[in-house]
């Protein structure tokens, strides 16, 4: 709780702390809001006991039961590598168009213009992930067969590129590409918002003694914002690695390792899998997919803490202005 | 790219020789410059369809040639500070635009697919029995109001609460980690929400479970930190004087927070619900492992397999059955729904803070 730092907004116990509270409602109340804390710490832990105790059995089997038959690792590691694929993918996609876009909104987009803007961001970032993946399915999967063609033609020789080409154009490059049009309105949703939080005094400074536009925002906006640009890029991120729906739409179940970006062979992410052979998997592989549950929940909780932190150090920073 | 050119071309014929000729002050581009690299950009890449040159190509090329040329003639007439601007104007500008193309390809697809089965009879049919054409999305419909709003109905009251105590009870270390958890929460996958309900149940019933409460328990754990952190930004804003006023009237701590604090906020609090259940209606993941699927109208969520919208479009997409094309026009039509009733709530949520929110001076 960052606002304790700051007098004005301290809460109210603060000033009747000293008071006895004898009255029974008070401490019926006090009791409930106290308690729907507490449940929330425990649900979180319920969360991480429950997929330890369904997946554990999964953990521990001999190799040769598990789905895949060489143990759990053998079963986990390419569903991980591949959902790391495809979040980097997305990750290197979304970020520099959605820093464009915060930085447009913020800066550059006429003043009426920029609220509806904002406002269109913010809409586009509630839509379904089932509805983005059947628009990458149906249109951009086979928009991009002839560009993956070419890749493969004259880029071959790069290991992402080297093809065969798919022909549907579902491969991990366009799931990628789908994840990064779906985390674009988020990251650039929080660059927007600590772009505008930039010192109004420290703008104005930079344009006072003559800078451009652009030297402005590289002086006074980006370094302030930078870490809302680390922070949102880690909050799409996470989103990306736990994309369920809008992948497995797109990529089919194979789950090999492959840096080949535009092949039909294509490795498949832990979400994905797990909604894919879940309604038809029972006894231990139900366990295993649990447990590959866990490993995302892990990675996740990784990337949000570390977000988390990037957040607050910076909360503490600009305190001080 | 071609949408938002072909306006200012129209006007370049005339446009283009003479700025280029007689500049209005000397170092200094006319105010209309970077619409006149625009559309002279345009007009050469026009040209260039016509000859026969790939449209990717052209694309790729114009938007280059836009960033280039606009740098370039500020280059010779204003100097490099300005001309570095120019460029970055017009990168950012491009990169708006381009991220722009997938969002409204997917809106106009979502639409265009989606009306071909916008009637009567998607409302107001189950899909019992149908194979082939027509059917509807009845049950889905109602199967996704109703785990959604017990979704919402247990994760209120306790989002709330837990606001409450945050703001105005909170204190050391039991506060901070709730902060930390309901953070973390956030970023729960929608398919691990859904893991949990299924580890739970099935602990407690046995495998296979699939029940409509055990999709509300996946949805409440993606909806309750959403709601903490909409009602904790509420309640901060409320100004301390209104419970200072309270306090020095002799009236009880509960009570002013229940009649000042929860009231001055009400419109914030019921945005904020509104946008939660917005983003969690959408979530296809957690219920397609949780209520599992049907074709006939069931209401009762504590027996038996329910439909949800989402699974609904999911499965009519994947496994379409022997005439695709009905079914495929179906996954659609939930889609474009389920994607309305989204931005409903989300307009519904602005109007709501636009007409209710206090009036603080």
């Amino acid at each position: 709780m960052s606002i304790s730092t700051e007098p004005q907004a301290s809460p109210p116990g603060a000033s009747t702390r000293g008071r006895p509270s004898r009255q029974v409602g008070d401490r019926v109340f006090a009791g409930f809001a106290t308690g729907a804390g507490i449940l929330i710490l425990l649900m979180l832990a319920g969360v991480a006991a429950f997929l330890l105790a369904e997946g554990f059995p999964a953990i521990v089997a001999p190799a040769e039961d598990v789905p895949g038959g060489q143990g759990f690792v053998a079963f986990a590691w390419p569903l991980l590598f591949g959902t790391l694929l495809a979040a980097t993918i997305a990750l290197v996609v979304a970020t520099p168009f959605a820093v464009g876009v915060a930085l447009f909104i913020s800066h550059f987009a006429p003043r009426r213009l920029a609220s509806g803007l904002g406002y269109l961001m913010d809409l586009l970032a509630a839509i379904p992930s089932l509805v983005y993946g059947l628009w990458g399915v149906t249109v951009l999967a086979p928009a991009t067969v002839p560009s993956a063609r070419w890749l493969a033609d004259n880029l071959g020789f790069i290991p992402l590129f080297a093809g065969p080409a798919s022909t549907t154009g579902r491969t991990m490059l366009v799931a990628g590409l789908v994840l990064a049009v779906m985390i674009l309105p988020i990251i650039s949703a929080v660059s927007r918002e600590v772009f505008l939080q930039t010192p109004r005094l420290h703008e104005e400074a930079a344009l006072a003694l003559g800078a451009t536009r652009w030297e402005m925002i590289r002086m006074a906006v980006l370094p302030f914002g930078r870490s809302g640009i680390i922070s949102g890029a880690m909050l799409g991120l996470g989103r990306a690695l736990g994309e369920t729906i809008a992948v497995a739409l797109i990529l089919s179940g194979l789950g090999i390792i492959t840096f080949n970006l535009i092949s039909g062979q294509n490795s498949l992410t832990i979400a994905a899998n797990i909604a894919l052979d879940f309604p038809e998997s029972s006894g231990l592989a139900i366990n295993a997919l649990i447990a590959s549950g866990l490993v995302l929940f892990l990675v996740t909780f990784l990337v949000n803490a570390f977000a988390r932190y990037i957040i607050n150090r910076r909360s503490e920073f600009s305190g001080a202005n | 790219m071609t949408t938002s050119t072909s306006k200012p071309a129209g006007t370049v014929g005339a446009g283009e020789v003479g700025p280029a000729t007689s500049s209005p002050s000397p170092g200094k581009l006319p105010p209309r410059a970077p619409w006149l690299v625009v559309g002279a950009v345009a007009s050469v890449a026009v040209l260039l369809l016509f000859v026969g040159v790939s449209p990717a190509l052209v694309v790729i090329g114009g938007l280059a040639a836009n960033i280039l040329g606009i740098c370039l003639w500020s280059r010779l007439v204003e100097g490099r500070r300005a001309a570095t601007d120019r460029m970055v104007t017009a990168v950012v500008a491009t990169a708006f635009v381009i991220a722009m193309i997938p969002l409204v390809s997917l809106l106009y697809t979502v639409v265009s697919r989606g009306a071909a089965r916008m009637d009567a009879a998607f409302f107001t049919n189950s899909m019992l029995g149908v194979v082939g054409e027509g059917g509807g999305a009845y049950h889905a419909i109602m199967g996704t109001l109703i785990v959604t709003g017990l979704a919402a109905l247990i994760s209120v009251p306790i989002g709330i609460m837990t606001a409450v105590y945050l703001v105005e009870y909170g204190k050391g270390r039991l506060a901070r980690s709730i902060t930390f958890l309901v953070d973390v929460m956030t970023g729960i996958p929608s398919i691990v929400a859904g893991l949990f309900a299924v580890a739970l149940f099935q602990l407690f019933f046995g495998p296979g479970i699939r029940l409509g409460i055990m999709g509300a328990v996946a949805l409440t754990v993606l909806m309750i930190p959403v709601v903490v952190r909409s009602v904790e930004e509420m309640l901060k804003i409320v100004p301390n004087e209104l419970r200072e006023a309270s306090y020095a009237l002799g009236v009880s701590k509960w009570r002013t927070i229940v009649k000042v604090v929860l009231r001055t906020s009400v419109a914030g609090i019921a945005t904020g619900i509104t946008l939660a259940v917005a983003r969690v209606i959408g979530e296809t993941a957690p219920l397609l492992i949780t209520l599992g699927a049907v074709t006939g109208v069931n209401f009762n969520p504590f027996e038996g397999r329910m439909s949800s919208l989402p699974v609904f479009s999911y499965y009519s997409y994947v496994a379409p059955g022997a005439s695709p094309a009905p079914s495929i026009d179906r996954a659609w039509a939930a889609a474009l729904v389920l994607m309305l009733i989204v931005m409903a709530l989300s307009l519904l949520a602005r109007l709501i803070s636009y007409l209710f929110s206090p009036k603080i001076r």
